[in-house]
């Protein structure tokens, strides 16, 4: 057996990236900085003009376009930016490129922010790219930064440059250089092909797994990132499985008797959590990866199922019918301490930790419609973002502020209409998107960022 | 061979028919498989659907037939019987069902 944590796999499209912080040549001016605070309810989306990157020669010329789109793509998506469309803009990318910005031509646009810079590939292959963020009515420069790294990774450099942006303005991480993994779906209902797909959050880079002769569900990342871990149905057994991603090398985790399903790690990435049924009776596990030492941690002829970690390791959330209907549960990660969160009318179901420990995203079936919703660890101040005919399995993007999930529509008697899409919502409760996958998705299970 | 059951006293029903069928064919090794209808999450539809085929499993044994030849499957909402978001779809997917192995 394999020691699942000391595989170290490199990465197919990672290469190594430096970074320098570019200095600015003017100075900041005194007074309120240009900020998005992104914990208020509904926010006016900041203008921001994206002056194409810019490159001398023509190759260099599409990384800098295409860099761009994809920056501007991640920016827009979030729902805190609007980019303006660049035909309006009066200083070209050339012009920025010998001079300072023409600060009275952005604000003639309403640009509130402006970000530039400059694509190279190095003689050594390597290309280098610069950017810089202004505050256009503050006239200074906000950040500047010079990345060199392999040509292919462009559109990873592109997402950690929207990070960059992102955390200027926010104050917050970002969340655009993460990956996506989940259950990509085919066929009809009765006979569906349910396989894990893998993309980047913006849903480029989009590959399958497995190949769909194996139902899989309800895949999660390590916090490695180099593994998931989810539920698999081969030659008739449901096991939990860990899959490095890279190498597709696949284990079942453990020999236990019955189903194990419902997985999720630690958040060290040693253990994982998980439920075992054995004569009907689901109960929670976890195993340690390093050890293979199993650890009971429920004991209650009720299903206890859906565990997920607080980011400390120190608490599990999960849901439980012990109480009559399906609730929530927080019990300490030795399983002592058991104490029912919700109260409410209604079932509650898949919590799933915040990875800033402040909140609990949870399922809510009430009254014949799904929610997604979050509420504090304690069960108190429930707000739901999200509804459907079917809403399911929420995922916190790395920095606690969108939640992914998918969506689900009624069908009818020909099996028509149920489709399965994957959506975020910040936790504002505002700007719900879709993201595009090539056929229908359920179990969507965000990255954390890529480091 | 595979034969479904959904409401309680079809259930005991059915299962008392293939309780029958499993005498009278007694070398023959089976699966119940639990299934559940779309109006629940997944995980806990894979854990109530292991309640279901463990159920069956054991009016089975009470029934006299030895638990070795009686393997359980839950497949929670995966496989639905029929298609549809009504009533009588939800009612005939909520079911177990034994599947010769």
């Amino acid at each position: 057996m394999r020691a699942v944590t000391k595989i170290v796999a490199v990465r197919t499209y990672v290469a190594t990236l430096a970074l320098i912080l570019v200095c600015g040549f003017l100075p900041r001016p005194a007074g309120a900085e240009l900020r998005i605070d992104i914990t208020r309810g509904r926010i006016e989306p900041m203008p921001i003009a994206l002056s194409q990157l810019s490159g001398l020669q023509p190759q260099e010329s599409q990384i800098g376009q295409d860099m761009t789109g994809v920056i501007s793509a991640d920016l827009e998506r979030s729902g805190l930016f609007r980019p303006i469309d660049p035909r309006a803009f009066i200083q070209t990318p050339a012009a920025l490129r010998s001079q300072p910005p023409r600060f009275a031509d952005w604000r003639a646009i309403n640009a509130q922010a402006l970000v530039h810079g400059n694509v190279e590939l190095q003689r050594d292959g390597r290309l280098r790219v610069e950017f810089r963020l202004w505050d256009v009515f503050g006239e200074s420069q906000m950040e500047g930064r010079i990345y060199t790294a392999a040509p292919q990774t462009w559109r990873r450099v592109s997402h950690i440059i929207a990070d960059a942006i992102y955390k200027r303005v926010t104050g917050e991480d970002g969340y655009f250089d993460t990956r996506v993994v989940y259950i990509s779906e085919s066929g009809p209902q009765q006979r569906r092909i349910k396989r894990l797909a893998i993309m980047d959050q913006d849903g480029a880079n989009h590959r399958f797994l497995t190949d769909g002769r194996n139902l899989m569900l309800t895949p999660r990342f390590s916090p490695s990132l180099q593994e998931i871990t989810y539920l698999a149905y081969v030659n008739n057994r449901p096991r939990v499985y860990l899959r490095n991603i890279d190498t597709g090398q696949e284990e079942v985790l453990g020999d236990f008797p019955g189903m194990t399903f419902a997985p999720r790690f630690s958040p060290d990435g040693n253990k994982v959590v998980m439920s075992l049924a054995e004569d009907g009776n689901s109960e929670i596990y976890t195993m340690d990866l390093r050890t293979r030492a199993v650890q009971r941690l429920t004991n209650h002829p009720a299903i206890d199922t859906s565990p997920s970690y607080s980011p400390d390791g120190k608490q599990i959330v999960f849901n439980s019918d012990r109480g009559g209907s399906q609730q929530l549960y927080v019990m300490d990660a030795n399983g002592d301490n058991v104490r029912r969160i919700t109260f409410a009318q209604g079932r509650y179901a898949t919590p799933v930790w915040s990875p800033r420990g402040d909140l609990i995203a949870f399922t809510k079936i009430t009254e014949g419609d799904f929610y997604i919703g979050v509420m504090r660890p304690d069960g108190k101040d429930e707000r739901l973002l999200a509804n459907g005919f079917v809403v399911e399995s929420p995922t916190w993007a790395p920095n606690g502020r969108v939640i992914m999930f998918f969506r689900q529509g009624r069908s009818d008697s020909r099996g028509q209409g149920g489709n399965s899409r994957l959506y975020s919502i910040d936790l504002t409760g505002y700007n719900e998107r879709e993201i595009i996958t090539p056929v229908d998705a359920s179990d969507p299970a965000w990255s954390p960022l890529i480091p | 061979m595979s034969a479904t059951v959904s409401s309680s006293t079809e259930a005991r029903r059915q299962v008392e028919k293939w309780a029958q069928w499993l005498r009278q064919y007694p070398n023959v090794t089976v699966t119940v498989e639990g299934h559940c209808d779309e109006r629940g999450t997944r995980e806990y539809n894979l854990g109530l659907g292991e309640r279901r085929a463990a159920s069956a499993k054991r009016f089975l044994t009470s029934l006299g037939i030895d638990a070795r030849r009686v393997a359980t499957i839950s497949y929670g909402k995966e496989r639905p019987a029929v298609v549809g978001s009504n009533d009588a779809a939800w009612s005939q997917n909520r079911r177990g069902v034994m599947v010769v192995n």
